[in-house]
């Protein structure tokens, strides 16, 4: 089993999601199973081969440095849960 | 090099600096917002910016081009295929969830500075540059249990520059910072203004007995003055010794640098639980330069501060010291050089470092702004120099001129300024200070020099100061009773 | 059931040209079998008077002269992932259920510039993450399709799961939908109907709700392939505000639809026969090749030795992005947000209240695979087997110039009978994955029955932005099968 608890709930506070007490278990059984079954790819030689992160077979294309996104501040904060002054808001951060 | 005195011995500050620069654009790194200081909040914010469902980066040209500029003015190796990756962490300021970042393979390699320090100039090696997205703000003081995000500055292109742990005392990195500067505000890729916070440093600060291994370091984090950075280095290895000195150990931390109180702090987000994630971002594709366009770009290269000064101090026959505090700024380099056309390189360099600048200092004006063009302080030490006008009243004409920004011709006509060297004229202020001057006279006679001060005193009087000063004292000498 | 919904698109358009009826009156038609079908759950979000007002904007330009094409005034559906102004966009998920959009995705756009009704929003899987359309905040999807037998209802398949039984359950004409390791293709074959993903880079991703970046990609589902063909025409194209588009031009694949698959040559990778795939579904693959080959073209055995190996990388590297992708919903700047003491706890509750298990699943997978000591174990080593897969197609391509096989091991399931085991689950999309992980355009096209009477699709796989063969080979495939199967309620 690669996933026990304390790694769910490790992997959970990273991802920043609650997971109750109760769930911690069963979510490691899961993702064991699942990561147990992904473990086939182990028995794949991959030495030399290059890690594909896209299939595109093109350059990166570049913008203009152009503004043309203005004063959408509306749009921008239309499906704001919180806001003040215009901007969104949160509990206070401590820093 | 500065070393600590401690109970135990001497230790020695080892530094090294992550200073993060706006890259100058209009745009911002991946969308088409500006980047302007100082709107209202979340004006300048796009969809992407603000990292709406389903929204997609595409990479500014200008950014790239700004980072590539950047990597040649440091001499470091510029990578023609580089790789955008997404730093991963939870942040109310960073929209996306993650920040759009080069991990392993920046556009920029190897490269260095030289900064010149009490101890003459040291090379000071660059680990790496990379582009990066800028977060946005969090502002405390609004309300008394919330914080605000003004995403304005969100995905503003950043240069992080990464220096080598190469500095070893806080003045050294006041001047690596410094350099860095001048270097970017040449090359036009950032304007370097620390109080908008287009320039921040992240400071690595660790102390060791020298010879020893590498003690462990603490992050000073977003340090946004060249002072600060200085003061927060002194502070930190300060802390560091003492706690070591106790037996204590130093624990790798983010800290943050009070400005004050004059101290730093540890952070009260923890870092612990960081694991950034970084992959590429599977959004972009990698960035591929060509070869030839690298080449076009060092070919606009502008002549950089430090061979400037190999320049200055050759073709100007100035000082080291002067040729620095000329080439730190390009304009002010540009102001020097259109002077000296008009006169002797060391007068100029003279003129320039010490009235212009002090009376710029007195005003709190920038260079830009100076009311005296190098056209008009160029006249004004040709006249010094044809002896139109006596170096003492030039200081007075330069005056006028920085007050009213009139030229140095106008003001020497107007107020009638115009030395006299009329031998006659002279002659005739010398006769009758020494009519006045019987006393003196005496003295004179009794073997004191110093009278004679007190007569070409006189004769200025007479004269408004304009009289020739040499002139004035040949005469004086040729006619007091020896 | 009225007649105008048992039209194809094309001959809905030379109705509406011919003024049989008015797109108005095709629209109408439509929100009447979207109201009797009510029960499919097949919308989250019904756009009755957009679609009217759409069709009236339609018939107007039609009487003006100005008629836009063939998609003007057909009436369609839209997946609920697809950002649309002004209109709800929930990608089935809590998270966003009060999510309007100031904008429109750009896939969507292009279908309204060519005068396309829109219809509403259709349910799917949450963040398209499923195979069934059980994870969906809006409840399940059902396949129009019944079991023979009485017994509980059967899944459409998922993602697109909305979208495949609007189009089957002739709720629409055609609809879009989104595929990442087989979100179109395999609710296509579970539904009886036409599903197509384009190459990686053919439709903009812009505006669409991420799931997985690298593998996401648009696509036209229905009921036949030249209606199919029609869509992606309309859909998609260059778009500079997406940098993996590509700066492709996109042929008429209507237009060149029925040459014929004289001389194709038809890669067949045994690799494809699993263990575990129903015997129907074997039988169906055999008729397939017999078909094309009958069609004149020639039939080639070619290896893809890593197939086994691609369910297992996409299930790394589609989570892996997806924890990135969906970071954004944290309860700051829109969508749910659920209070905390501070803003930790606000992250938490929000994301943990507002994902549903599925979600959370793939999320915590991928986490795990990019976290710090197990990027390279997991990570890497799938991205290197995706290397691999994409190898293996280059070098089958070399052989052939269009792959054959089934969509889906087995034909719909019912309700319940995988949501509690996630492998199983993943299993439905083992066929459809390779081609994902390549970014190479397939097909799904409806070629026979189960013997409990389900529909099966065949699966074809075309070279990258080769669309147009592989849609001929899939009109030939759907000329010879003829399968012309409805469900049983229409
Ligand atoms: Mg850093
Ligand atoms: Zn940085």
């Amino acid at each position: 089993m690669p996933v026990d608890i304390e790694t769910v709930r490790r992997v959970a506070n990273l991802a920043r999601v609650k997971v109750a007490d109760t769930e911690l278990a069963t979510l490691a059984g899961e993702l064991s199973n699942i990561l147990d079954w992904i473990e086939q790819l182990n028995e794949v030689d991959t030495d030399d081969i290059e890690p594909m992160s896209s299939v595109n077979d093109m350059k990166l294309r570049w913008r203009a440095d152009e503004v043309t996104d203005q004063d959408i501040s509306d749009k921008v904060i239309s499906n704001a849960p919180d806001s003040q002054d215009g901007m969104f808001s949160v509990p206070k951060v401590v820093e | 090099m500065g070393l600590i005195k401690g109970v135990t011995g001497e230790w020695e500050v080892v530094i090294g600096m992550e200073v993060h620069a706006q890259v100058t654009s209009d745009a911002k790194l991946f969308s088409g917002a500006s980047t302007e200081f100082g709107a209202e909040p979340n004006t300048q914010v796009s969809l992407v910016d603000a990292a709406m469902p389903g929204m997609l980066p595409v990479i500014n040209r200008r950014a790239v081009e700004q980072a590539v500029r950047t990597g040649l003015g440091l001499n470091a190796k510029i990578n023609l295929k580089s790789v955008f990756d997404r730093k991963n962490y939870f942040y109310p300021d960073l929209p996306q969830g993650y920040q759009i970042s080069q991990y392993l393979d920046p556009i920029v390699g190897e490269g260095k500075v030289v900064i010149d320090t009490e101890d003459g100039s040291r090379v000071i090696g660059i680990t790496r540059l990379h582009l990066e997205q800028d977060a946005g703000k969090s502002i405390h003081d609004r309300n008394p249990t919330k914080t605000l995000i003004d995403l304005n500055r969100s995905g503003v292109a950043l240069m992080e520059i990464v220096s080598e742990p190469d500095l070893r005392s806080s003045e050294e990195a006041g001047a690596y910072l410094t350099k860095i500067r001048s270097i970017l505000r040449y090359l036009g890729t950032c304007d370097g203004n620390m109080q908008e916070g287009s320039m921040r440093a992240d400071v690595n600060v660790s102390v060791r007995k020298p010879g020893d291994e590498l003690g462990t370091r603490c992050e000073i984090k977003n340090v946004n003055s060249i002072r600060f950075v200085r003061e927060a280095i002194d502070f930190e290895a300060a802390r560091q010794v003492e706690l070591l000195e106790e037996g204590g150990k130093v624990t790798q931390e983010t800290r943050l640098f009070d400005a004050d109180k004059g101290h730093t702090r540890s952070m009260r987000t923890k870092e612990e639980a960081h694991d950034y994630r970084y992959f590429p971002d599977p959004d972009l594709l990698p960035l591929e330069l060509e070869a030839s366009w690298v080449e076009e770009i060092k070919n606009t290269l502008p002549e950089l501060p430090d061979e400037k000064k190999q320049r200055f101090i050759e073709e100007y026959g100035l000082g080291g010291v002067d040729a620095a505090v000329l080439v730190a700024e390009r304009d002010t380099a540009e102001y020097f050089e259109a002077v000296a056309l008009y006169g002797e390189p060391q007068i100029a360099a003279n003129w320039v470092t010490g009235e212009l600048f002090g009376a710029l200092n007195r005003s709190g004006m920038e260079l830009g702004g100076s009311p005296v063009s190098a056209a008009h302080l160029g006249a004004l030490i040709g006249f010094i120099s044809d002896g139109t006008v006596s170096n003492r009243l030039a200081k007075d004409v330069f005056e006028i001129m920085f007050e009213t920004g009139e030229g140095p011709e106008t003001i020497i006509e107007k107020r009638g300024l115009k030395q006299v060297s009329d031998v006659s004229l002279i002659e005739a202020a010398v006769d009758d200070a020494l009519a006045n001057g019987a006393a003196q006279i005496e003295q004179y006679r009794a073997g004191n020099e110093k009278v004679l001060g007190w007569f070409v005193g006189q004769v200025m009087k007479a004269t408004q100061g304009k009289a020739n000063p040499q002139a004035v004292n040949e005469i004086l000498r040729k006619k007091l009773p020896g | 059931m009225s007649e105008l919904s048992h039209l194809t698109i094309i001959e809905a358009q030379k109705a509406l040209q011919e003024g049989t009826f008015s797109a108005r009156e095709l629209a109408e038609a439509h929100i009447s079998a979207i109201e009797a079908s009510k029960d499919l759950n097949a919308f989250v979000t019904e756009t009755a008077d957009r679609a009217i007002e759409d069709a009236v904007a339609s018939d107007e330009r039609r009487s003006n002269g100005n008629s836009l094409g063939p998609l003007d005034g057909i009436p369609l559906a839209i997946k609920d992932l697809f950002c649309t102004e002004g209109v709800l966009t929930t990608a089935g998920s809590r998270m966003l259920e009060d999510f309007i959009p100031p904008y429109e995705s750009t896939v969507s756009q292009n279908l309204r510039n060519a005068g396309g009704v829109m219809l509403g929003k259709t349910n799917l899987d949450e963040f398209a993450m499923g195979s069934s359309n059980e994870t969906s905040y809006f409840g399940p999807v059902q396949n129009p399709w019944k079991n023979s037998s009485e017994g509980p209802s059967l899944v459409p398949g998922g993602s697109s799961g909305g979208s495949a039984s609007a189009v089957a359950g002739h709720m629409c004409l055609g609809a879009i939908g989104t595929d990442t390791g087989g979100s179109i293709r395999q609710p296509a074959a579970f539904c009886g109907i036409v599903g197509m993903k384009p190459t990686y880079g053919r439709c903009s991703r812009w505006g669409v709700v991420a799931f997985a970046s690298s593998l996401d990609q648009a696509g036209p589902m229905a009921r036949t392939v030249e209606d199919a063909a029609i869509l992606l025409f309309a859909m998609a194209g260059f778009d500079e505000k997406d940098s993996t588009s590509a700066e492709i031009e996109v042929p008429d694949f209507q237009s060149t639809l029925c040459q014929g698959v004289e001389g194709l040559r038809v890669g067949i990778p045994h690799e494809y026969a699993i263990d575990g795939m129903n015997e129907d579904v074997c039988a169906l693959w055999e008729q397939g090749k017999g078909w094309l080959k009958n069609a004149g073209a020639e039939i080639v055995p070619i290896a893809l030795p890593h197939t086994k190996y691609a369910l297992p990388a996409y299930y790394i590297i589609a989570p892996a992005e997806a924890s990135s992708n969906l970071a954004r919903y944290d309860g700051v700047r829109y969508g749910r947000r659920e209070d905390g003491e501070d803003v930790n706890e606000l992250y938490e509750k929000t994301r943990g209240g507002g994902f549903g298990q599925e979600v959370l699943r793939r999320i915590l997978i991928g986490t795990y695979a990019l976290s710090s000591g197990y990027y390279d174990a997991y990570y890497l080593k799938a991205q290197k087997v995706r290397a691999l897969i994409a190898r293996d197609f280059s070098q089958a391509f070399e052989k052939c110039d269009v792959i054959l096989t089934p969509t889906t091991p087995g034909p719909a399931f019912a309700a319940g009978e995988k949501s509690e085991d996630p492998i199983a689950m993943y299993l439905n999309d083992v066929l459809t994955v390779p081609a994902s992980l390549a970014g190479l355009p397939a097909i799904s096209v409806p070629a026979g029955l189960s013997d409990n009477g389900l529909p099966l699709g065949l699966h074809l796989i075309g070279r990258a932005f080769d669309e147009a063969t592989m849609f001929r080979a899939a009109q030939a495939l759907e000329d010879a099968a003829a399968f012309g199967g409805l469900p049983s309620d229409l």
